[in-house]
């Protein structure tokens, strides 16, 4: 196994052998960052080709027409490309543009429910990707969207206020759950060393029970039923919708777009995201250059947590507009696949959101028209993101030539 | 490092004393004065009934029933009693060794216990409290396990949720298709050890951050076994996914004693195969040759390959063993419990198998206490919510996470894991 790794391999520059915690944090910045837009192509080539199979596989016709391969192998092929075809089309109908559709109206309303899915992932991936360029991994994106939808929503309900300012409160309020909840990892993380994956984790779960304990509290949801679930948020508190129904498309696609403004500015523009970058890239060499990485770690976690906590009230502000034990589904989770797929880069970032987005948008349509169950598009995902972390295997696969280092050290 | 034995070198010389750790004494007054307070001066009229006997037992024990204040009170007082014993034994500074924390935790419980069960009238099968508990800890062992090989190698398995997963899903099929659910057990293990194939592949050969491809392979786990639940499984269920169960094999004897030996040792072959992988663990990571090799490698991989250990041979082999722990564990949650495969059936069980073997320090036998600790806790907020009491089930299953972030903060000592895990290994 030793022996096997070729020298030139990209992907990560030998870590250090002595020190742990730099180097664990160097390579995951530096697999974050190198590669190519061609390898994240043809990842999802691959990872849509090994989707297909397993659509094959577990299809009975396909398999039947495998039986009978040497007797007929032309409509083995032709089923097999059928099958996979017609899921194939159905999610990108369900995702892009729909040319089945009666009206145009319908025909380009999956673009635009992409985008909605992809609103609170983008927010939430930016959160991630932010932590990612400070070498902190925040894994605990599920629980700030809860802790942001929770208090988003509250303030969507339970206090009357004129619209616009109620949603900004109610989203200021979101904000401000998702910071908090972050920064309880960063404050530990910062002052006693405590892993931020574990606690991270640790609070997603506390944040779904303490969801599902408040939504059995009827001061809380505001409603006599005995429901798990809240009143609806007041129209005030809405975000408005951008294009007239049947199109869902609402002003948080506005805010995520400033967000990714915002940490593009934040990362590449401002001292303070100067100062995350040199802690993530080399924590010893930053506290040599008099930053303090206690502050930039609590720091990081506090804007990552609110960019979460956004994400979690533009699903519920925008989309849902009331809040359910189920309220942040797996947002948290694909935002950390969101967030790799963007190399956490804010563009990256919004782009993968966006592409997630279209799969859970067409991967809907695809359930209900062909019968392909809505879990593959999780293969696809999770196939994508492992490619790309590797890129050295993606090229050795399309016998791809490995680019020259631009800096070896010795 | 140097700083440290910097440090210590003088220390030598002029004996000094250690500071009073005042931390344990303050927390065990807090508990003792709340168990006091609400569980005996306030608490709760009525009686509380705890049950003992299952049934079928070599010698019943009857329901023994107290009153719900008395209880409170008598055990409120002991509780304040052994928290001024604490309070002497930190000034004097004198190690009391880890029987006297678990002693207060089990009084404190049963005191909570008797005020929960009081007003309701409800009656506190203990029996069932305590087998609840293995039960829903059985998966948490094997997952934490599962880490602690993995991490004592070098290689951070954050992948253990979807190795549950795998293992509770081919044990299903597998047991299904051959009518045995014995076959299940034997398919489990290559389940999660295919899990840990692909870990290593991208962790050793391609240095992949290991906890990326551990966070994605869980997706990607759920994703396949999800799908082709959907697909394959739901459409002929008796062929794919009938229920198979492993019976339970009463060792004679050991499941004659009264509520413990029940629970203990009237369980299913993967209960007793746990019994063995911990106490196997427990002695041969600290006392042969492959743990001490394994444990070199995650700890100074350099230092384990100049006296000739080949370093990503050793942590392949010990992860892919790892997955094959966690898959068995994974069986838990279908043949062992006589239940089909359901989606995401491995409900998070994995990254809680995480945090226990974090509490545990990386020790077998703390990972073994706290993945119980875990399933207690689980197991109390189910017995509650069934009888009905005043605390909010969700309020109780939180208590564990809090812990666990209590402990990662370094309130229970200092928690380090393995220096080398997580570095790739490159010559």
């Amino acid at each position: 196994m030793t022996t096997d790794i070729s020298p030139a391999a990209p992907s990560a520059a030998p870590p250090p052998e002595s020190e742990t915690e730099d180097g664990k944090e160097q390579t995951l910045l530096q697999q974050i960052m190198s590669g190519s837009w061609l390898v994240s192509l043809l990842a999802i080539v691959l990872a849509l080709l090994f989707g297909g199979v397993l659509i094959a596989v577990s299809n009975a016709e396909v398999v039947a027409a495998a039986e009978n391969f040497f007797a007929a192998p032309g409509e083995f092929f032709a089923t097999l490309f059928q099958t996979v075809g017609n899921a194939y089309s159905a999610l990108f109908r369900g995702a892009v543009f729909d040319w089945d559709a009666r009206t145009t109206e319908r025909a380009i309303r999956p673009l635009t429910e992409s985008m909605v899915s992809g609103t609170p992932l983008i927010l939430t991936g930016l959160g991630i990707a932010l932590a990612f360029r400070c070498g902190l991994f925040n894994i605990g994106g599920q629980g700030q969207v809860i802790l942001g939808a929770t208090i988003a929503g509250f303030l969507g309900y339970a206090m009357p206020l004129p619209p616009v300012v109620h949603m900004l409160v109610a989203a200021i309020g979101g904000i401000i759950g998702g910071a908090i909840w972050a920064g309880i990892a960063g404050v530990l993380k910062a002052r006693t060393g405590a892993n931020e994956v574990i606690v991270t984790i640790m609070l997603n779960s506390i944040a779904g029970y303490a969801l599902g304990y408040l939504l059995k509290q009827n001061w809380f949801t505001h409603t006599t039923s005995a429901n798990p679930q809240s009143r609806v948020i007041d129209d005030s508190a809405q975000m408005f919708l951008l294009l007239p129904p049947p199109f869902r498309l609402h002003f948080g696609f506005v805010i995520a777009i400033l967000a990714t403004i915002f940490v593009w500015w934040l990362l590449e523009r401002s001292t303070i995201g100067f100062e995350f970058k040199a802690v993530g890239a080399n924590p010893h060499a930053a506290r040599t250059a008099g930053i303090s990485v206690s502050k930039v770690t609590i720091l990081v976690m506090i804007v990552a947590g609110a960019l979460a906590g956004l994400g979690g009230a533009a699903q519920v502000l925008g989309t849902e507009y009331k809040l359910t034990s189920g309220i942040s589904g797996s947002i948290g989770f694909d935002a950390i696949t969101v967030a790799l797929l963007g190399r956490s880069k804010p563009l990256g970032t919004f782009l993968a959101g966006l592409l997630f987005g279209a799969f859970k948008a067409g991967g809907y349509l695809m359930q209900s028209q062909t019968g392909t169950p809505i879990d593959i598009v999780l293969v696809v995902q999770s196939v994508i993101v492992l490619l790309i972390a590797a890129p050295p295997l993606v090229r050795s696969i399309f016998r791809l030539p490995t680019p020259v280092l631009k800096r070896k050290e010795d | 490092m140097t700083a440290q034995t910097m440090d210590k070198t003088p220390s030598t010389q002029v004996k000094a004393l250690a500071p009073i750790a005042w931390k344990f004494p303050i927390v065990y007054t807090i508990l003792a004065l709340v168990s006091l307070i609400f569980f005996g001066l306030i608490g709760r009229d009525g009686e509380t009934t705890f049950r003992v006997a299952t049934g079928g037992d070599f010698f019943a024990i009857p329901d023994f029933a107290v009153s719900s204040t008395a209880a409170g009170l008598t055990l409120g007082i002991l509780l304040v009693i052994m928290a001024a014993v604490s309070i002497y034994v930190a000034i004097k500074r004198i190690d009391i060794g880890s029987w006297f924390p678990m002693l207060f935790g089990v009084i404190f419980v049963l005191s909570f216990l008797a005020w929960a069960g009081g007003g309701s009238g409800g009656v506190i099968p203990l029996t069932t409290l305590l087998a609840g508990a293995l039960a829903l800890s059985v998966p948490l062992i094997f997952g934490a396990m599962c880490g602690l090989v993995g991490e004592r190698s070098g290689i951070i398995n954050i992948a253990i949720e979807g190795q549950l997963l795998a293992g509770a899903f081919l044990a299903a099929v597998v047991a299904s298709v051959v009518k045995n659910p014995y076959a299940g057990l034997l398919a489990a293990p290559i389940a999660g050890a295919l899990v840990a194939v692909v870990l290593t592949f991208f962790a050793v050969k391609y240095w992949v951050n290991q906890i990326i491809i551990g966070v994605v392979l869980n997706v990607l786990v759920v994703g396949i076994t999800s799908f082709l639940y959907s697909t394959v499984l739901t459409q002929d269920p008796g062929l794919w996914n009938s229920r198979q169960k492993l019976p339970n094999l009463p060792i004679p004897l050991l499941s004659d004693i009264p509520v413990l030996g029940r629970v203990l040792f009237d369980q299913n072959i993967l209960v007793y195969i746990m019994y063995v992988v911990v106490i196997a663990l427990q002695i041969f990571v600290f006392r042969s040759k492959w743990g001490l090799r394994m444990r070199a490698v995650g700890e100074h991989p350099k230092a384990a390959d100049t006296v000739g250990i080949k370093v990503n041979f050793t942590r392949v082999r010990n992860t892919l063993l790892a997955g094959a722990i966690a898959g068995l564990g994974g069986a838990f949650f279908t043949v062992g419990s006589g239940l089909a495969f359901g989606k995401e059936m491995s409900a998070g069980q994995g990254y809680i198998a995480l945090a226990a073997m974090i509490l545990g320090k990386w020790n077998p036998k703390g990972a073994l206490f706290a993945a119980l600790l875990f399933g207690f806790s689980k197991s109390l907020g189910n017995t509650l919510q069934s009888i009905g009491t005043p605390v909010a089930n969700e309020l109780l299953l939180m208590l564990p996470y809090i812990v666990t972030v209590f402990a990662v903060a370094g309130f229970v000592g200092r928690v380090r894991p393995p220096a080398a895990e997580g570095v790739p290994y490159v010559k």
